[in-house]
């Protein structure tokens, strides 16, 4: 199974067609849409979640394509917000690559971008919303 | 009446600290001090410590007033942000609770559910200073004829906001494990399986009742550092117990004493009081509080030179025994291991991992010694102590001078 994050452009002829139906049913990809901002007679956008075995997802933006649908893919990174972090240190269990750490004895967590893999285990982990993800296009 | 070597009374320090002169120390410096001079030197020299503990508190939330309508209103549902708050009270008196949902919340239903707002959230917004959108609705009567108010108010329109905490400062806590084969989220933070990880929540030697274990000055009346503003210790807190077992330092070795504190929610701060999701719980705040203790005498000197290699938290599996509620204790864990980083569990090296942050419990602590060094903050003389304060502890007295 493998994971997408794309941002779909519709052109305004595809507004009204069942385009997200298709790619359901007739492409057997999960999606799971983020964020979408949709008005007749406009370019719409999207931004999903898909999930398949990687053929599956390759065609299935090779279909999307093929209608008329732009593709970008999702630069993703994952934000530590150091002013909203209280140090309670509960992001540490779930983090694999130790990119959120704790200094003993004083007990400051701190994050290091360069390890972290935007795995997202963390993200829902912190009560605190500090840490997020920063979607670039 | 036990016979001290120092005799120190609130009337003499508090006139110390007004002349701006008390010495005042953390709990974490009087350990040293009291290892240097002995327990009756440092009572002698010192004059307060002060402790600290920063910690989701789910018994807490705030009564607020929203001042009276026209057409007046006796409300009786409301809502803020729509979060709802108990309205069965006189007619614009609302009780706002720390873990109450958002009314749309899909809770649970997408487990483990993010509860990404709720009253701790709408606490912390409006200590923040930001407008919260308050709806109202009544069923009208002859005297209340109206039926619904909607508007915005922030903290500072308030005619009256205080925060209620019937149960904060847990004396003692466990240290939660999972020993099923699945992950769950509990209140102690999501718990892997198979003892994944290990989680605590209290700041150990620097919490103010294991500085205070029998409850010699901590009583109904004690001011207190409340989220960033001055609160009080109005009553002992729900479920305090203060019979539960206890080492021989007279330290209980679960969860025992709990305090009720209120305060003036309008002086109080955002950095202190926060809002928090707890993955597949719910929702909560997270309180900073601070305790002074007068070293009156020698025995609290003693007691508040506890260091985290003599405090033992019961190790408790909150895949199976929690829920059941069989009462069953794994074993007991010292807070020096515990603040380490791992710990030993049957041979099984375990990550730990504390949800309370001991960053701003030392914070809490420093602002706390700091206010009474300025002569800002007076010492509270309880007008009673709480349940289980009469216990007799025989400190040994061959160290108390060194
Ligand atoms: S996204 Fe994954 S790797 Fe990055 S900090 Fe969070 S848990 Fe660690
Ligand atoms: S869980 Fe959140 S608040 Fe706690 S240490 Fe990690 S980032 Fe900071």
């Amino acid at each position: 199974m493998a994971k997408k994050k794309v941002v779909l452009n519709f052109p305004p002829h595809l507004i009204d067609q069942p385009v997200t139906y298709r790619l359901i049913t007739e492409q057997g990809v999960r999606v799971n849409i983020l964020r979408a901002r949709i008005t007749p007679k406009e370019w719409g956008n999207m931004v999903v979640e898909l999930n398949g075995k990687k053929a599956r997802l390759e065609d299935g933006l090779a279909f999307l394509r093929e209608l008329g649908v732009e593709v970008e893919h999702l630069a993703e990174e994952v934000k530590w917000r150091e002013e909203l972090c209280i140090h309670c240190t509960a992001c540490l269990a779930p983090c694999p690559t130790k990119a959120l750490y704790v200094e003993r004895p004083n007990m400051t967590v701190g994050f290091d971008r360069e390890k972290c893999i935007a795995c997202e285990l963390c993200l829902n982990v912190c009560p605190y919303g500090a840490v997020e993800i920063a979607i670039e296009q | 009446m036990a016979n001290y070597q120092v005799n120190k009374t609130y009337q003499e320090i508090n006139e110390k600290i007004k002349k701006g002169q008390a010495v005042v120390v953390t709990a974490e410096e009087i350990i040293d001090i009291v290892r240097r001079k002995g327990e009756a030197e440092a009572a002698r020299t010192v004059d307060v410590v002060t402790t600290g503990t920063f910690s989701p508190m789910c018994s807490s939330g705030a009564i607020l007033n929203f001042g009276h309508t026209k057409p007046p209103i006796k409300a009786s549902r409301v809502w803020l942000n729509n979060v709802p708050a108990y309205a069965g009270l006189a007619a614009v008196d609302v009780y706002l609770g720390a873990t109450e949902p958002a009314g749309d919340d899909p809770l649970n239903k997408v487990y483990p559910g993010e509860f990404k707002y709720g009253g701790g959230h709408v606490i912390q917004d409006l200590v923040a200073g930001k407008a919260v959108h308050l709806v109202a609705e009544a069923y009208g009567t002859d005297c209340y004829p109206n039926k619904r108010v909607e508007k915005d108010v922030t903290l500072g329109q308030l005619p009256n906001a205080v925060l209620f905490n019937p149960r904060n400062c847990y004396q003692n806590y466990n240290c939660a494990v999972n020993l099923s084969n699945r992950t769950i989220y509990t209140y102690m933070g999501p718990l892997r399986p198979r003892a994944g990880n290990a989680n605590f929540c209290t700041a150990g030697q620097l919490s103010p009742l294991f500085n205070d274990p029998y409850y010699r000055t901590i009583g109904i009346g004690t001011r207190i550092f409340l989220g960033g503003g001055v609160g009080y210790v109005c009553f002992p807190g729900t479920q305090h117990n203060p019979g539960k077992p206890r080492g021989e330092n007279g330290i209980p070795l679960g969860p025992a004493g709990t305090l009720m504190v209120m305060g003036d929610l309008q002086k109080m701060s955002a950095r202190y009081l926060v809002g928090v999701s707890l993955l597949g719980y719910g929702c909560s705040l997270t309180v900073g509080l601070g305790i002074p203790i007068p070293l009156l005498n020698e025995e609290i000197a003693h007691f508040c030179a506890v260091t985290d290699d003599q405090l033992l938290a019961p190790v408790v599996d909150y895949g199976h025994d929690y829920p059941e509620a069989t009462g069953r204790i794994l074993g007991h864990v010292t807070y020096t291991q515990l603040k380490s980083g791992k710990m030993d569990l049957d041979g099984q090296e375990v990550l730990t991992v504390p949800l309370s942050s001991l960053v701003r419990a030392r914070e809490v602590a420093q602002l706390l010694k700091e206010w009474i060094q300025k002569g800002q903050f007076l010492l509270g003389e309880p007008v009673e102590l709480l349940p289980g304060s009469d216990a007799i502890h025989c400190v040994p007295t061959a160290s108390r001078d060194s």
